[in-house]
């Protein structure tokens, strides 16, 4: 047993995610959220994720923080993440030039996942774009790919500024946390100044927040749950955190990156560097839904060629769930046949399933390989186990979607 | 220096509770300052945090994983149990525990043969978080060189060691 202090989010020796050389580099330079102290008074477990110290989890254990979120309420700090805002005249341009997603067509206050491609196709980082009614767009991407992410669209502002386009990038340094769970709006409802029931999926306001003013409020978050993310000055952040949590309207915790993992497998979302990374394509990560319609005719974006290919004539892999018993397949984990003999391809991550009480992953199968209801064996520590190709989310999802 | 020294304490301990045991003399009582607890006083511990427990006299040591172990590692859903015949290394792997989050493995604290294994742990995982260091057992070994077990801790020393982990 060798119980580590260092891991992707984990107190023990990870099998699944940890990469020697970014451990090195996480060990030296951990950088911390505004609110580390809290984390830490609330009894948080903290470790290294992506170059920040997190918590992993709080006083309690993982499935418990993980059924919070299912059942109640519960609250993640997401400060690590990039928030940026582009405006300018020319900033939906300068944005499609980087992603995939049809951002000029996104209505006031609305936003979509989409993805950051390179010249090949593959996949940058993934992120959310909304383009608010103040005359930017709201962009935040993924905390272990920060300097990527900023280089790259610092390098678009001054290629898009060399040519006399109006664009201006700059970075909000907000607190985020993401607040989940089906009771979210009993919690949230009486801290804000606005109707919470017109807020849908996938749409973003400004508000005030438990007497906050200016407080980006938007409908998403990455557990498969109802829920918002809200950016707040981080010198009030902890202000509208000690309101939440002592909530009298439903019981508000805070959760740790364990459960974000395991809910956000249950939801089928994808973690960056494990199921997606550069040498994925949006069409082999199943995620052919991010690329615009109107992005895919004129096909203007970094890799559309290899992409709109792809998307005609299919892909030779593709991303799909998986189920079983037995050992949880982590990632790495290899997937032969069902006769055990052809190999097929990769779990890039899974873990047990708190919710089903079976194990779920992901991972990469030849296309032949990738319709729901395939058998195929899946190797764990040099034995084959028997498992499932399944439809994801693993767990029905519960976003806020008014008919 | 004074870890050691508890670890002999304890070792002798055992050996001469066994033997007061069946002689029946009070030599028992004399010894009871040595442990702080009967449950624990034969077990040794790692800094991989397993323990191995002698059955008296003999050379099959009974193996698990800390109290600090499962806590840290949260409910434990699946238990690879190592198969009977096999032989291990010292500090070689003999199992795995799996939790929400991780594959853990497990070391054997001592090279031998595998001559046991706690089947119930393949329906009751969750007996290695309720009961780490009795019905959570994991496997029994034969230790082919008990002088091996000479440098663990007992669990005085093993408290010690974990404060300077934290």
């Amino acid at each position: 047993m060798r119980l580590l202090r260092i891991g992707s989010a984990v107190l023990t020796r990870c099998r699944t995610t940890l990469h020697p050389a970014r451990k090195y580099a996480t060990e030296r330079n951990l950088q911390r959220t505004c609110l580390y102290d809290f984390h830490v008074s609330q009894g948080a477990k903290m470790v290294p994720f992506a170059g920040w110290e997190m918590p992993v989890q709080y006083k309690t254990s993982i499935s418990e923080e993980h059924f919070q979120v299912r059942n109640s309420v519960g609250i993640f700090d997401v400060s690590h993440m990039l928030q940026s805002h582009v405006s300018g005249a020319d900033r939906c341009a300068m944005m499609e030039s980087l992603v995939v997603g049809d951002i000029a067509g996104l209505k006031d206050n609305t936003g979509t996942l989409t993805v950051f491609t390179q010249y090949r196709g593959g996949i940058l980082d993934d992120l959310i774009v909304t383009s608010t009614d103040q005359g930017y767009l709201y962009v935040v991407s993924n905390a272990g790919c920060i300097d990527k992410d900023w280089t790259n669209m610092v390098e678009a502002e001054n290629i898009f500024r060399d040519a006399h386009r109006d664009v201006k990038l700059e970075r909000n340094m907000n607190a985020l946390i993401a607040v989940q769970g089906p009771l979210m709006t009993k919690a949230l409802q009486p801290l804000v100044n606005f109707d919470l029931s017109k807020l849908p999926f996938m749409t973003s306001t400004l508000g005030s927040v438990a007497g906050v003013q200016n407080c980006r409020v938007s409908r998403c978050g990455y557990t498969g749950e109802d829920g918002v993310e809200i950016s707040v000055p981080q010198g009030d952040i902890v202000n509208v955190l000690e309101k939440l949590l002592a909530s009298k309207d439903a019981d508000v915790k805070m959760i740790g990156l364990g459960a974000r993992d395991s809910l956000r497998l249950e939801a089928g979302l994808c973690l960056y560097g494990n199921d997606i990374d550069e040498t994925t394509t949006p069409v082999e990560a199943s995620l052919t839904w991010v690329v615009g319609k109107a992005r895919r005719q004129k096909a203007d974006f970094p890799g559309a060629e290899i992409i709109v290919e792809q998307i005609k004539s299919k892909p030779t892999r593709r991303r799909v769930g998986f189920l079983s018993t037995g050992p949880p397949a982590r990632g790495g984990a290899v997937i032969y046949d069902s006769n055990g003999v052809k190999v097929i391809g990769k779990i890039t991550s899974g873990c047990p399933s708190p919710t089903l009480k079976q194990n779920v992953a992901m991972g990469y199968v030849k296309k032949d390989f990738a319709k729901n209801g395939t058998n195929v064996k899946i190797e764990i520590r040099k034995k084959l186990h028997d498992a499932q190709v399944a439809k994801m989310p693993f767990v029905p999802t519960n976003y806020y979607i008014p008919k | 220096m004074a870890a050691t020294m508890l670890v002999r304490l304890a070792k002798q301990t055992s050996r001469v509770t066994a033997l007061a045991l069946r002689q029946q003399t009070f030599v028992a009582s004399c010894l009871q300052p040595f442990s702080s607890s009967r449950l624990l006083a034969n077990k040794v511990f790692t800094e991989k945090h397993e323990w191995i427990e002698l059955s008296d006299g003999g050379n099959v040591g009974t193996v698990g994983i800390s109290d600090h172990a499962q806590e840290s590692l949260g409910e434990i859903v699946y238990v690879q149990l190592p198969e009977i015949g096999t032989e291990v290394e010292k500090d070689g792997e003999a199992g795995c525990v799996e939790s929400v989050k991780a594959a853990s493995d497990i070391y054997s604290p001592a090279a031998g043969k595998i001559v046991g294994v706690n089947e119930a742990l393949s329906d009751k995982p969750e007996l290695i978080n309720k009961s780490p260091l009795s019905d959570g057992w994991i496997f029994k070994v034969e230790v082919a060189d008990l002088s091996e077990l000479n440098n663990l801790m007992d669990e005085s020393a093993y408290r010690k060691f974990l404060e300077t982990e934290e």
